[in-house]
């Protein structure tokens, strides 16, 4: 086991790299932060988007949201896969299909947890607002988001984590993320296909279960600055 | 230019068809194997003894935090090198990819499965216990008569939305070769060099399934309202 991880340590870590494409579980870090990153605003837009009060927006994101969520993300990534040369006539590479995949697929989880933030402030919030006279998107910018955002942080640290778990499906259109290294290693040693899968799964529960531990902590903190500074007429 | 009698006649339907049997299989039988033991797994996480709550605390995390494609990937060809080779042997004679695809999703499901039916339980207000026991009802019995019944209620909602999550991680399974409905959507494609037509008919088939389930969500939750306690 010590002389596995000895020999292929900086293989599981960084791929070929330095003398060719970055991999293993700098791949996969890297996938679920630009992941992530880059479908948080678009999880802004569609959550947004789902309360509109203009139905021709309202619907169709709607309905995207209901295809994608009863959808495997293996088959966001098949259609990614397959059909973005045609879309773009240029040839995608391993990374771009599977960062779009990631960026749709996540854009409209985190769209469902925007929409929760700000049903979950109640009507009295945007009437109040209403009343002031600002408009729709003056009420979202001043006093909805501002408020939904803040109990989202948690939430965000929970979803890099699936993020991460999810990246391991590039294994499928061969990205040379962590889980296909760890394959191509176990191929390579051919007499150690449990000690490899092991260390698969122990890198991948070190890494999350400290996310989430963290997102408790950050949880924790928001809750108690809530307490101590609260919102000024909101109810106790 | 879409040609879909491609997918809805003749051997290709049937491949996909078969397909989408073995994915409703899978989730059926996972289901039956993963409930009593996420209900074991959460009576351990409140168990009155500081060694049995960590057991269920060590089995949900550690199965929650590793993605199911590296469950599957252990099951299937980590875990026979530590068989001994007579049964092993007899493993793989059988369809061993369907039997390590239902281990790695058996526990995945109930890990998650666990946390929903332990947050059920601990909504039970602690005089319904208190009352149980008072009653002379041991820790068991009144978990089976009085707690679990409650708690069930509640749980349901969750627990189907766990179901349609493991309806979508049935899909995983073709990693390993299980030939449900992506893995022979797949073939198809490479069959027929035809990618729209399969990819259409897999969608459609994992959308349905997954309507239907929602579906139930709203039904139950109409049918059995959570009643206060």
């Amino acid at each position: 086991m010590l002389e596995l991880i000895d020999t292929y340590w900086l293989y599981f870590l960084v791929g070929q790299y330095p003398n060719g494409p970055l991999g293993g579980l700098a791949l996969t870090l890297a996938l679920a932060s630009l992941g992530l990153l880059l479908a948080m605003p678009l999880g802004l837009i569609l959550g947004v988007a789902r309360l509109s009060p203009w139905r021709a927006l309202r619907w169709p994101v709607t309905a995207l949201v209901f295809v994608v969520r009863g959808t495997p993300l293996l088959m966001v990534i098949f259609w990614a896969y397959f059909f973005l040369p045609t879309l773009t006539g240029a040839k995608t590479s391993q990374f771009g299909t599977m960062l779009i995949a990631l960026v749709i697929f996540d854009g409209v989880y985190l769209a469902e947890i925007v929409r929760a933030g700000i049903v979950g402030l109640g009507r009295g919030q945007v009437e109040a607002a209403r009343s002031l006279g600002l408009s729709h998107v003056q009420a979202l910018r001043h006093v909805l988001l501002p408020q939904a955002l803040r109990h989202m942080l948690p939430s965000l640290v929970n979803q890099f984590v699936s993020t991460i778990k999810e990246t391991s499906l590039g294994y499928i259109i061969g990205l040379s993320e962590v889980s296909f290294i760890a394959t191509q290693i176990n191929t390579q040693v051919f007499t150690k296909p449990t000690q490899v899968y092991l260390c698969l799964g122990l890198t991948y529960f070190l890494l999350c279960f400290g996310l989430s531990r963290f997102a408790y902590w950050v949880e924790a903190r928001v809750a108690a600055r809530g307490r101590r500074r609260p919102l000024a007429g909101a109810p106790a | 230019m879409f040609d879909l009698s491609l997918v809805l006649a003749g051997p290709y339907r049937d491949l996909l068809v078969a397909g989408l049997l073995l994915s409703i299989k899978l989730t059926a039988v996972t289901l039956v194997l993963a409930l009593p033991l996420a209900t074991a797994v959460a009576l351990l996480r409140l168990a009155p003894l500081r060694p049995l709550r960590w057991m269920g605390f060590a089995f949900v995390e550690s199965i929650r935090n590793v993605p199911l494609l590296a469950h599957m990937l252990f099951w299937y060809f980590g875990a026979p090198e530590l068989l001994p080779e007579t049964l092993k042997a007899r493993l793989y004679e059988g369809n061993f990819e369907a039997l390590s695809a239902v281990i790695a999703l058996t526990l995945y499901t109930a890990a998650y499965m666990a946390e929903d039916i332990r947050s059920g339980i601990s909504a039970i207000p602690a005089v319904q216990r208190e009352a149980g026991r008072s009653l002379g009802l041991g820790y068991l019995a009144n978990m089976r008569f009085v707690i679990l019944p409650q708690a069930l209620r509640i749980t349901a909602p969750p627990l189907i939305s766990q179901t349609l999550n493991l309806w979508k991680n049935t899909s995983i399974a073709t990693v390993i070769g299980v030939a449900e409905l992506m893995y022979q959507a797949a073939a198809v494609e490479s069959a027929s060099f035809r990618s729209f037509e399969p990819f259409a008919f897999a969608t459609v088939s994992y959308l349905s399934v997954s309507l239907l389930i929602t579906g139930l969500a709203a039904w139950q939750q109409r049918r059995y309202p959570v009643r206060p306690a």
